[in-house]
């Protein structure tokens, strides 16, 4: 057991209150920055893939589990961060200028989409944003004059100062740079006011509507915050990509992303980088797999979705904290390790509720 | 008939096939919503499975289409049943969203095993009215058109007969308005729920067998699920009758954008109508009055 002795009043909300805690992250960081000088190139694009994965788990995170709204379509938000960067950089725009304008464009598109929320909620709204995912990608198949259409179009390699980030290391660093600086944005913010707004929106509006917190203006906030962040993940994904079609944000990198989300865990960040992770490594590890089965069975083409889906039903089933919850308890098991009882986590009996009368 | 005329007719009547389609399959999906408030986004894939059963059977194995029919759609329905039974029941309690995202797990892992046991390429196959039509009022409609019509139609009647006269019809009417109120008058409510699933299935199983001479057997058939959605939307959630009239328009409406608005519309007409239809009138044409249900 810990416990914490505070002699001073910013030790209480020091976002890594103990020394353990500092020298683990610590490590970690200085992993992920020493990792270009022995790792592969390929190894170091797939690392810049999950990065950027990361950061779009992160933005939806903001939505679903902290202000609870679901949806089921921020591929489009992916979409249309990545064409706007690769359309304000063949206009001549710098790199730097044209990612967080990009992030600005999916923000000021998120803003629209989150205007129904006022009106629609729960299944509706994830059906509302299902239908805007299909219909953008259809938009962008047709709008030839900025998208290249069906045919695609190529981005531009990045550069900063002079120098060209399109090497993979260099590239690396950048999503690494983006990754951490939304998570310590986001993680600040989903503290301060703005955050515990949304969580309150999240656990009950008529709650949050009596202690004064404008509601509506939360949730439309609240999906352009996270319309923004994914479409800066968007952008840096473009550049990983290479060359845009809009087959590459199809409905199945939604449902992805919203696996990431529901399999890490609602409502932590730390859930969504586990959650992102996982999914991005899952077909890694059934390519893996495969090659250990006998060859009839490893040429069968169904089998990633289907593992997709085993994992998804059993964390819905049996683990609905998701990966952060499975951590917080292995870490409590740790902490109090003579002293735990088996108990502690127990799912209690749950019986069904109606959200018809709401 | 001058030919504007000719067009509008023969569109009407493709639109009123497909629509039938899509008002089975919403029909399938407002079933289990209404009885156990999961929305199942599985439902375009136990189609996809009935249709490559459907296709195994009749262009691999030789049995006649009579046959498979009705086996297809038992098979359906006791698969839908387990569905119920062993997984989906097991969420009672847990938040809306747990239920979607169950489907959606369920959705992959029955179009994985689909991909894995019968290969990844389109399939077709013949019923008894593949290739032949018949002319009515001057306009050439598909034989298949009309039979999905009509079954379309007979499976409704047959519903709301079903709902109206039979003991189970009502006790699945009771558990749906009021489970524990149902529980206390006796009726099984577990079991009841299962058989919502296993009818689902079995509407799911004929919509299958029927969509896939028309298009193709493949698995990117789950697409519907998203059509009947909008369908469902359009009629007025948790409504039957709306839910074949909702279908029906889709089906109308998605023809005629194909013909009279500009080049691609036609793909997303369907979730336009969806969009606007949750944003403007979002209890739909036929949905109950009272109450926030949205």
């Amino acid at each position: 057991m810990r416990f914490d002795y505070h002699t001073q009043y910013r030790q209480g909300f020091a976002l890594l209150p103990h020394t353990s805690d500092r020298v683990l992250y610590g490590l970690l960081i200085a992993l992920l920055l020493a990792v270009p000088f022995f790792a592969s190139t390929y190894l170091l694009g797939e690392l810049g893939y999950v990065l950027i994965l990361c950061i779009a788990a992160m933005g939806l995170m903001v939505l679903t589990g902290f202000t609870g709204q679901v949806s089921l379509g921020h591929a489009s938000f992916v979409a249309i961060g990545a064409y706007a960067h690769a359309w304000l950089m063949t206009q001549g725009l710098p790199f730097a200028l044209s990612l967080p304008l990009a992030a600005l464009i999916s923000a000021g598109a998120g803003l629209v989409v989150g205007i129904p929320a006022i009106r629609v909620s729960g299944l509706y709204l994830a059906m509302v944003t299902l239908a805007f995912s299909i219909v953008v990608e259809q938009v962008i198949g047709l709008w030839r004059g900025v998208t290249g259409g069906f045919m695609g179009m190529l981005v531009p390699n990045p550069e900063l100062l002079g120098l060209s980030l399109s090497s993979p290391r260099a590239f690396y660093y950048v999503c690494l740079f983006f990754t951490l600086a939304v998570l310590l944005a986001l993680l600040n913010l989903m503290r301060s006011g703005i955050g515990r707004s949304f969580v309150g929106v999240r656990d009950s509006e008529a709650a949050a509507y009596a202690l004064g917190i404008p509601v509506k203006r939360v949730k439309v906030g609240a999906f352009g915050l996270s319309a923004g962040v994914t479409g800066l993940a968007g952008a840096l994904m473009a550049h990983h990509i290479g060359y845009l079609t809009p087959d590459a944000f199809t409905l199945l990198l939604s449902l992805d992303l919203v696996l990431m989300v529901v399999i890490g865990g609602m409502g932590s960040l730390r859930g969504a980088i586990l959650g992102a992770i996982l999914i991005s490594l899952l077909p890694r590890a059934v390519a893996a797999l495969k090659a250990l089965l006998p060859d009839a069975m490893a040429r069968q083409s169904g089998m990633e979705i289907f593992v997709a889906g085993a994992v998804l039903a059993f964390f819905v089933l049996f683990e609905p904290m998701g990966l952060n919850g499975r951590w917080l308890k292995l870490r409590a098991l740790g902490e109090s390790f003579p002293l735990y009882r088996r108990d502690t986590f127990r799912r209690q009996k749950s019986y069904m509720r109606s959200e018809r009368n709401r | 008939m001058s030919s504007h005329l000719e067009l509008f007719a023969q569109l009407t009547a493709n639109g009123v096939a497909v629509g039938s389609i899509y008002a089975l399959v919403a029909l399938g999906i407002v079933l289990i919503h209404k009885a156990t408030e999961v929305l199942n986004f599985a439902h375009g894939d136990l189609l996809v499975v009935a249709a490559f059963s459907a296709w195994a059977l009749i262009d691999k194995a030789g049995l006649s289409f009579w046959l498979v029919l009705p086996l297809v759609a038992l098979a359906m329905g006791v698969l839908a049943y387990g569905i119920d039974a062993l997984v989906v029941r097991r969420i009672v309690g847990q938040p809306q969203f747990a239920g979607v995202m169950l489907t959606i797990a369920i959705a992959f892992m029955m179009r994985g095993l689909v991909s894995m046991g019968f290969g990844t390429e389109s399939q077709s196959y013949d019923t008894p009215w593949t290739g032949s039509s018949t002319e009515i009022l001057g306009i050439t409609v598909a034989d298949l058109s009309l039979v999905i019509m009509g079954s379309v139609l007979l499976i409704a009647a047959l519903l709301w007969l079903f709902f109206r006269y039979t003991r189970l019809g009502i006790a699945m009417q009771a558990a749906s308005q009021n489970q524990l109120a149902a529980h206390l008058n006796g009726v099984r409510v577990k079991r009841v729920n299962s058989l919502v699933w296993a009818l689902a299935g079995v509407t799911a199983a004929v919509a299958g067998i029927f969509l896939a001479p028309i298009t193709l057997v493949d698995t990117s058939l789950w697409l519907i699920t998203l059509k009947a959605l909008a369908a469902i939307v359009l009629g007025g959630f948790g409504s039957l009758p709306g839910a074949v009239i909702g279908g029906i328009l889709i089906g109308l409406i998605e023809q005629y954008a194909g013909v009279y608005l500009m080049h691609g519309v036609k793909d997303i007409a369907a979730y336009l109508v969806l969009i606007l239809v949750l944003i403007l009138r979002p209890t739909g044409i036929m949905g109950e009055a009272h109450g926030r249900r949205v």
